[in-house]
């Protein structure tokens, strides 16, 4: 069928004009076609039957490329063209396909987003356009941040963040020599600081309570140390995993089979309900503690197995070296062994840390609100009732701005710590 | 009597039902080199493997430098410290550069400061001839080069004695010579050596002793010279008249 097309003769480098002509033209046309249709009303092509009047953008835009899909044409961006979205009929055809959803979907998209949107006003009657109600983000964005915390005190959560933030640029631009120092600072000391100066209770902060706390701050908390966390846990259970003693190979898999096998909802819920009725009377830790280990727990099973995969990757030989140069068990694996089999799982780690990220919504289920939850409660407030696509979006496009971020890191990482060839 | 560093009675090891190692006795004297030679699956790498215990043997006694093997895991890695082992393989670890492979045991497990450490390896290196790719990562070099700085890694930790596990096996003919020469001028300087290999060429320049393995005993053991010119056995006699 398609030989039928060539009564001009294969498109050819020798009529490269007119095959670009009539192809880009036709092309043209199409999308002329399929633009007048969508989004002016009016058919041009009413008049051929309606089962190829539906198809025509289509026809013509594939009759296009075809005219236009000449080998070796000596026109570099032709050529480009040709290579990477027009190397058949088919890949013709799904980039036509693809195209058409573009222009379809875009429009309406940015019109939603920006230029039908409402940016300004205080209420919900401001929102008059068919667009967005971005008033809604612009009133609730300090309880998105900051949860339910008491707005007189949101300067601590804010000199925590900034301080974090402050530490890791100083972590960046101090020389190798002294890095460590800023790691163990930020490790074992930064955590109580930041306790301290969210919760309160002393040195003339208010006590705090963490049912208060909320929002993107809450997420950044939960996540940090969850991360922080998890990462040591992970390596010791898959090193307990591949042990030669018996009691801690299989409490390793046993831990790690039982954490993996039960769903976050489930494990959070036990943490917030079950576990108090099992302590002592009289002991108490806070819900927030709670929730975090829970997570912790979780995500280092997954750790685990990935770190696992690290280590199975490594050949018998470095093992043997490590051994046969004195090292103990524990000096080959943080020597020889763990920076190596990490550098593998890279990726693999920087995928757990993500799912782990966008876990923490699931905190909802015990009564804590990070952002998700935060915009689900702002959702139903009867002020603002109807807003829910707002601020889903918003949330979505805040985790892909921090899982991006993660992501682009670890790729940095990845390329960093490449040594072989 | 006293200057025997290696003492093996007796030793017997299994992979399962199967016997690699039928009561091997052997005894190697301090700067004593050995070359051991047999066909493929006689067990001669467990032999040496089960010197500095990467395998464990089952049955009988492993005496080195007057420690015996136990599971004891102390006199474990003190007799690794003294024994240094080349691979077949290289094993060199791919994520260090070639100075901090040869300084990364010395700094660890002999405390030794960084700067001594440095020169220590610098100097080493300079001994096989790669001290100008220091800086660059394993994967960088090729293969002669790498064994050549597997030597100078294990030579960092001031081994009394280097065990060889059929060190040109992996290489390029072209590049053997290069590993070859560096294990003579190792040999030259007095060390202990137990070298297992299939260059009959290195054991007549080099070894004292030549031992002939097969189904994992030793089926001889003979001076160098002896060895080549009259073999006793005639498995022995087979395999010589193969690999020559």
């Amino acid at each position: 069928m398609i030989k039928n097309l060539d009564f001009l003769g294969k498109p050819s480098r020798e009529k490269i004009n007119i095959f670009v002509g009539l192809g880009s033209s036709l092309f043209v046309l199409g999308m002329i076609d399929l633009l007048l249709n969508s989004f002016f009303e009016f058919n041009v092509t009413s008049f051929l039957p309606r089962w190829i009047n539906y198809f025509t953008p289509l026809i013509l835009c594939f009759l296009g490329l075809h005219y236009i899909r000449i080998e070796f044409s000596g026109n570099r961006t032709l050529d480009n063209l040709n290579k990477n979205l027009n190397s058949n009929w088919f890949n013709s055809l799904l980039s036509i396909l693809i195209i058409f959803i573009l222009v379809l979907s875009l429009p309406p998209l940015l019109d939603w987003l920006f230029f039908d949107a409402n940016f300004s006003g205080q209420t919900k009657e401001d929102c008059t356009g068919d667009g967005a109600c971005w008033v809604f983000i612009k009133i609730w964005i300090p309880r998105f941040i900051y949860g339910m915390y008491p707005m007189t005190e949101i300067w601590r959560i804010n000199t925590t963040f900034l301080l974090l933030i402050g530490l890791v640029i100083l972590l960046f631009l101090t020389p190798p020599k002294y890095k460590k120092y800023i790691v163990i600072f930020l490790l074992f000391v930064f955590p109580f600081i930041m306790i301290n100066l969210l919760s309160g209770g002393n040195f003339g902060l208010k006590w705090v309570e963490t049912n208060s706390w909320g929002g993107l701050s809450l997420t950044f908390i939960i996540s940090i140390f969850a991360l922080i966390f998890c990462f040591p846990v992970g390596i010791f259970l898959a090193l307990g995993r591949r042990s030669s003693t018996p009691v801690t190979r299989y409490s390793s898999i046993g831990f790690i089979e039982f954490w993996r096998g039960v769903p976050l909802i489930t494990v959070l819920f036990m943490a917030s309900v079950m576990f108090p009725m099992f302590l002592p009377d009289g002991t108490y830790m806070d819900k927030l503690i709670r929730v975090i280990i829970a997570i912790t727990l979780f995500e280092a099973a997954y750790m685990a197995e990935v770190i696992r995969g690290g280590l199975q990757a490594l050949p018998r030989g470095q093992y043997d070296a490590g051994k046969s140069l004195g090292m103990g068990y524990w000096k080959l694996h943080l020597l020889v062994i763990m920076p190596q089999a990490l550098k593998l799982v890279i990726p693999g780690i920087a995928n757990t840390f993500l799912a782990l990220v966008k876990d923490t919504p699931l905190i909802l289920v015990v009564g804590l609100l990070e952002l998700v939850g935060m915009i689900d409660m702002a959702k139903t407030n009867p002020k603002w009732l109807g807003f829910a696509a707002e601020g889903y979006v918003f949330a979505g496009v805040v985790f892909w701005i921090i899982c991006y971020s993660m992501s682009r890191y670890s790729q940095r990482l990845e390329k960093k710590y490449k040594t072989d060839r | 009597m006293s200057d025997q560093i290696i003492q093996m009675e007796q030793v017997n090891k299994w992979f399962g039902d199967f016997q690699v190692l039928k009561d091997i006795n052997l005894q190697v004297t301090s700067k004593q080199k050995i070359v051991v030679c047999g066909p493929s699956g006689s067990g001669k790498s467990t032999l040496i493997r089960c010197i500095n215990r990467l395998e464990e043997h089952q049955k009988g006694k492993i005496i080195v430098d007057g420690t015996e093997l136990t599971e004891n895991t102390k006199n474990i890695e003190k007799i690794r410290a003294e024994v240094g082992m080349v691979f077949q393989q290289f094993n060199l670890f791919p994520h260090l550069s070639i100075l901090d492979n040869c300084t990364l045991a010395p700094i660890w497990v002999k405390k030794m400061p960084k700067k001594e450490a440095e020169e220590l390896a610098m100097k080493q290196l300079e001994q096989v001839q790669i001290v100008d790719q220091a800086k660059k990562f394993p994967g960088q070099l090729s293969g002669g080069q790498q064994q050549r700085c597997a030597i100078a890694r294990a030579l960092c930790m001031k081994p009394k004695i280097m065990l060889f596990d059929e060190p040109t096996s992996a290489l390029d003919p072209e590049m053997i010579k290069e590993v070859l020469d560096a294990m003579v001028n190792l040999a030259k300087a007095g060390m202990t050596m137990i070298v297992v290999t299939h260059e009959m060429g290195f054991a007549k320049e080099v070894a004292d002793e030549v031992i002939f393995m097969d189904e994992g005993m030793i089926v001889e053991k003979q001076p160098t010279k002896e060895f080549f010119a009259n073999p006793k056995s005639d498995r022995t006699k087979l395999f010589l008249s193969q690999i020559l």
